[in-house]
């Protein structure tokens, strides 16, 4: 669809800009394009350098997909095209006119036939190219090329690209570039001034150079400047370590939150234990999967229709759970606990007779891929900024729920005293039966998020609920803040015990410390002030 | 009745003495068709036979053990499971030491996995599992011992209720992780498993297989006598009293968490024995037994057959099993919905399980009678209904 579209624009604004000089142009590249065919490579070298100095927007695609042998010849007319993957088959797109061509089986086109020298030959002149791009993001690109085997041929072009460079942070990473080539130089002047081009310039690949710079370098003086900006480096690192730490516990947190905030309706508010909650997240993963069934061509909205979608689902299983069984079992905690589990056991075996036991696969919308790369340490992906907001969002409207709507009041009345509720005329069986529902459908909300990181299965809410119940126990029963400190307390916690010693160990340390926590305070980190009796 | 002789507590126990008569009746008579009757004969019992009752016996063991703490103190543990696989991984790890050089890799001191991993040496808590009355010994220390410190710790806190269960999940939980891990030097994923031999004697032969029945059906009489001389004890009084009104007990002058942490750590010892009994006789044990939801099957199986009552855990395992073996056979989708069904239906319509239905229906029968014999010619009518009704159920 979009492909089309861009084909249409791109073909218009090619028309209104002259279509005879495009032709001219059209013409040239389109003939180098044509030699590139045959077995004759060292011919071949020289076509591929003309066709870079044309100054043609079409050449960088042509020389990459040289370099990663991704260029064809269509046996039928001999046009070149360009291969890409598509369901065991080939989706052509023509070089010459960037036209889509369709799908074709791989024995329908031919290799365009590269060597080593070649290849390398074309790699120094895509880093060119690159470097002379009007993008900022392809000079950048080319710069981290550079950094991974700086080569003393790539010094013109830099200088070069140095000279009209005007964006001050680009210019720094082109200076990086030079300077990680002029490392190996053999005057210690011309070192010195490489290694103070990279200080603080934060990035990975700086680091191992360096680093692997301090072992042969024989100058006392460049030995301290490279010590000096390898310390500044290694700091820098170590923050945005720490950051990067904190951002996936916060995420890990945030998913916590999620599976743990409805619960903390359920179990804190009405002191429900429901053993199904994590079947309710599974549904709502799942409704994510079938509205993403239903609507194939606007995978980009779906998760948008899917959040109320999961939030009525789970809602209304968990009213028909309330009126069905639980409403049976008010002040028997042992025994709703019990029978919520075989819910659960029911819940999942029905998931896996309708949708099958393995994992569905939920596609990820493009606005939530990818990663925010602030620096060269420290890039923040997408989809957990998402689900941190998200869960922040899910809390507050909760909050904001029970303290200011109506049905809240109605809620913490009938929690606080529930036989005084009643006398007020408050129907407490609905509000009993509206607040499970609600706890159930957050729940739902929560499987939506869940569904973009982890696979959809029948035993996705399995793994959830242990968790659950200790953020929420944890927490303090009955108090959001409660949940939400938990939460995060524990996500972070987690992130940060890790890489000491391994993921499962972390999980098991925080489970004996739950364990070790409850004994000294039973009643959580935000326990609800006042005097108990036992029920 | 003589109530008042020194084994009152035994006497006075009429369901308990049948059902103590079932088990040694099939204990004694099972290995007799297994063995003394020739295969083609109808009443033969095939080894296959001999070895799923023999589990389903060690599962009563452990039912008996949660139905101790569970219907006698209220302490719902969703942790037991663990306590019958850490006796299974103790009994495991004698068998694997028994194999010796006949492992795959031949190493006469490691076992197959830990040479696989390129361990050099045998783990310091692996010493000793060479020894059978060693191991035996830690079948029920280990699980003693972590029910002493977990129980410890938890019932002087005052942890009780829903708390409690939640944090014995946790616990399984975490062990359950932990025994996954390839590291911690018990067989990780698979476990241990490919025993070979037991003080000598073939795993794999008839009468090993008969014995190892007959010892779970020993066991299983033996748990059932201690838990009841328990429960029937003053001890057991004050566990029941604990049960109904903990504070009450604690007013009173009692120290309830001795009491819980006693009976707690019976119970795990009880868990332990059957899980050593039970890995000898399915040949494997992994941590897939550490689950959670394991430990919360064994509570449908006491809530099935009634809790409070020791023999009902017992029946409840037996009949919860036999439908599990049945319907993962047969219908094997429909497995999970009947349990799942079973855990809704007990705990909303059966509160005192399938026992407890047994003896309302006993109990209306013996009102109506006693009604019948108080006004004779009330209902003229109705009296050959009701009297054929009881002959049938008589017989």
């Amino acid at each position: 669809m979009i492909r089309y579209f861009l084909n249409i624009v791109f073909m218009l604004a090619f028309a209104l800009s002259g279509v005879q000089f495009a032709q001219a142009d059209d013409d040239a590249f389109g003939q180098l394009v044509e030699q590139l065919g045959g077995s004759n490579l060292r011919n071949k070298v020289q076509v591929i350098e003309q066709i870079a100095a044309l100054e043609d927007e079409r050449a960088l695609p042509v020389l990459e997909a040289l370099m990663n042998n991704a260029l064809y010849q269509r046996k039928s007319d001999n046009q070149f095209v360009f291969a890409a993957d598509e369901d065991k088959q080939l989706r052509l797109t023509s070089v010459v006119s960037g036209e889509d061509l369709g799908l074709a089986s791989s024995r329908d086109v031919r290799k365009v036939i590269t060597n080593n020298s070649l290849r390398s030959q074309t790699r120094t002149l895509v880093a060119v190219t690159r470097l002379h791009s009007k993008k900022n993001e392809v000079k950048l690109a080319a710069v981290s090329e550079l950094l991974k085997s700086p080569d003393a041929s790539f010094l013109a072009p830099l200088d070069a690209a140095i000279a009209e460079e005007k964006n001050p942070s680009v210019l720094k990473a082109l200076q990086v570039a030079r300077g990680a080539i002029l490392l190996g130089n053999e005057s210690e002047v011309e070192r010195l001034k490489a290694v103070k081009a990279m200080d603080g310039y934060n990035s990975k690949q700086v680091l191992t150079l360096l680093q692997a710079q301090l072992d042969v370098e024989s100058s006392e003086l460049v030995r301290k400047e490279i010590n000096d900006v390898l310390g500044g480096l290694k700091r820098a690192e170590t923050g945005y370590k720490f950051v990067e730490d904190l951002f996936f516990g916060l995420s890990l947190g945030s998913v916590l939150l999620l599976a743990a905030v409805g619960l903390a309706i359920t179990f804190g508010v009405m002191g429900v234990i429901n053993m199904a909650h994590g079947e309710m997240i599974m549904l709502g993963a799942y409704t994510t999967y079938v509205v993403q069934l239903l609507m194939p061509n606007h995978i980009e909205a779906s998760l948008i229709v899917a959040v109320p979608a999961a939030f009525l689902v789970a809602g209304l299983m968990g009213v028909i759970i309330e009126r069905g069984v639980i409403r049976f079992l008010y002040g028997r905690p042992l025994e709703t606990l019990l029978a919520t589990f075989g819910i659960s056991l029911i819940l999942q075996q029905l998931v896996r007779s309708v949708f099958s036991p393995l994992n569905r696969s939920v596609i990820t919308p493009q606005w939530m891929s990818g990663s925010w790369e602030i620096n060269g340490f420290l890039s923040l992906t997408y989809n957990r900024m998402y689900i941190v907001l998200f869960a922040l969002a899910v809390l507050f409207g909760l909050m904001l729920l029970l303290k200011k709507s109506y049905f809240g009041l109605q809620m913490r009345a009938v929690t606080q005293n529930r036989a005084m509720a009643s006398s007020m005329g408050i129907r407490t069986g609905w509000v009993d039966a509206m607040t499970f529902g609600l706890g159930s459908g957050i729940a739902g909300i929560a499987g939506v998020a869940l569904s973009q990181l982890t696979n959809v299965g029948p035993n996705l809410g399995q793994s959830y609920i242990i968790d659950s119940f200790m953020v929420v126990v944890f927490g303090g029963v009955g108090n959001l803040w409660g949940t939400f400190v938990a939460a995060m307390g524990l996500g972070v916690a987690n992130k940060f015990i890790e890489p000491l010693s391994g993921a499962v160990l972390a999980k098991i340390l925080i489970l004996v410390f739950i364990i070790m926590f409850i004994q000294r305070r039973p009643r959580g980190l935000f326990a609800l002030k006042g005097r108990f009796v036992e029920g | 009745m003589p109530a008042n002789s020194r084994l009152a507590w035994l006497l006075n126990d009429v369901a308990g003495k049948r059902l103590l008569a079932v088990v040694l009746a099939i204990t004694v008579l099972v290995p007799i068709l297994n063995l003394a009757v020739p295969a083609d004969s109808f009443f033969h019992v095939p080894t296959y036979w001999v070895s799923l009752l023999g589990k389903y016996l060690c599962f009563a063991l452990l039912a008996l053990a949660v139905d101790l703490i569970w219907g006698y103190c209220g302490i719902l543990s969703l942790g037991h499971g663990a306590f019958f696989a850490l006796g299974g991984y103790a009994m495991g790890m004698y068998l694997m030491r028994q194999i010796g050089d006949r492992g795959v890799y031949g190493n006469p001191l490691l076992p197959d996995f830990m040479v696989f991993l390129n361990w050099q040496e045998l783990p310091w808590y692996w010493y000793g599992f060479d020894n059978f009355a060693f191991a035996m010994l830690m079948v029920l220390l280990v699980p003693g011992i972590l029910a002493f410190v977990f129980g410890w710790l938890t019932f002087r806190s005052r942890v009780t209720g829903v708390y409690l269960s939640i944090i014995t999940q946790a616990m399984t939980y975490a062990l359950m992780l932990a025994f996954f891990q390839n590291d911690m030097g018990f067989g990780g994923n698979n476990g241990l498993t490919d025993f070979k031999d037991i003080l000598g004697f073939n795993l794999h032969a008839d009468n090993t297989k008969v014995a190892l029945y007959v010892l779970s059906g020993v066991a299983l009489m033996i748990g059932y006598l201690l838990c009841r001389f328990v429960v029937s004890s003053k001890l057991g009084r004050v566990l029941v009293s604990i049960r109904d009104a903990e504070s009450r007990t604690r007013f009173v002058g009692y120290r309830v968490e001795h009491y819980k942490l006693f009976v707690f750590v019976l119970s795990a010892m009880l868990a332990g024995v059957a899980g050593a009994l039970y890995v000898p006789q399915v040949g494997i044990i992994n941590p897939g037994e550490f689950s959670p939801i394991n430990s919360i099957e064994i509570i449908i199986w006491v809530a099935v057959g009634g809790r409070g009552l020791l023999y009902g855990a017992v029946i409840g395992a037996i009949l919860v099993n036999y439908g599990k073996t049945y319907f993962t056979g047969a219908f094997p989708e429909v497995w999970l919905f009947m349990l799942g069904g079973l855990f809704v239906v007990s705990t909303l319509f059966l509160p005192q399980g399938v026992v407890g239905v047994v003896q309302q229906w006993k109990q209306k029968r013996a009102e109506r009678k006693a009604f019948k014999q108080v006004t004779p010619s009330a209902s003229p009518q109705a009296k050959p209904d009701s009297s054929t009704a009881a002959v049938e159920t008589a017989s």
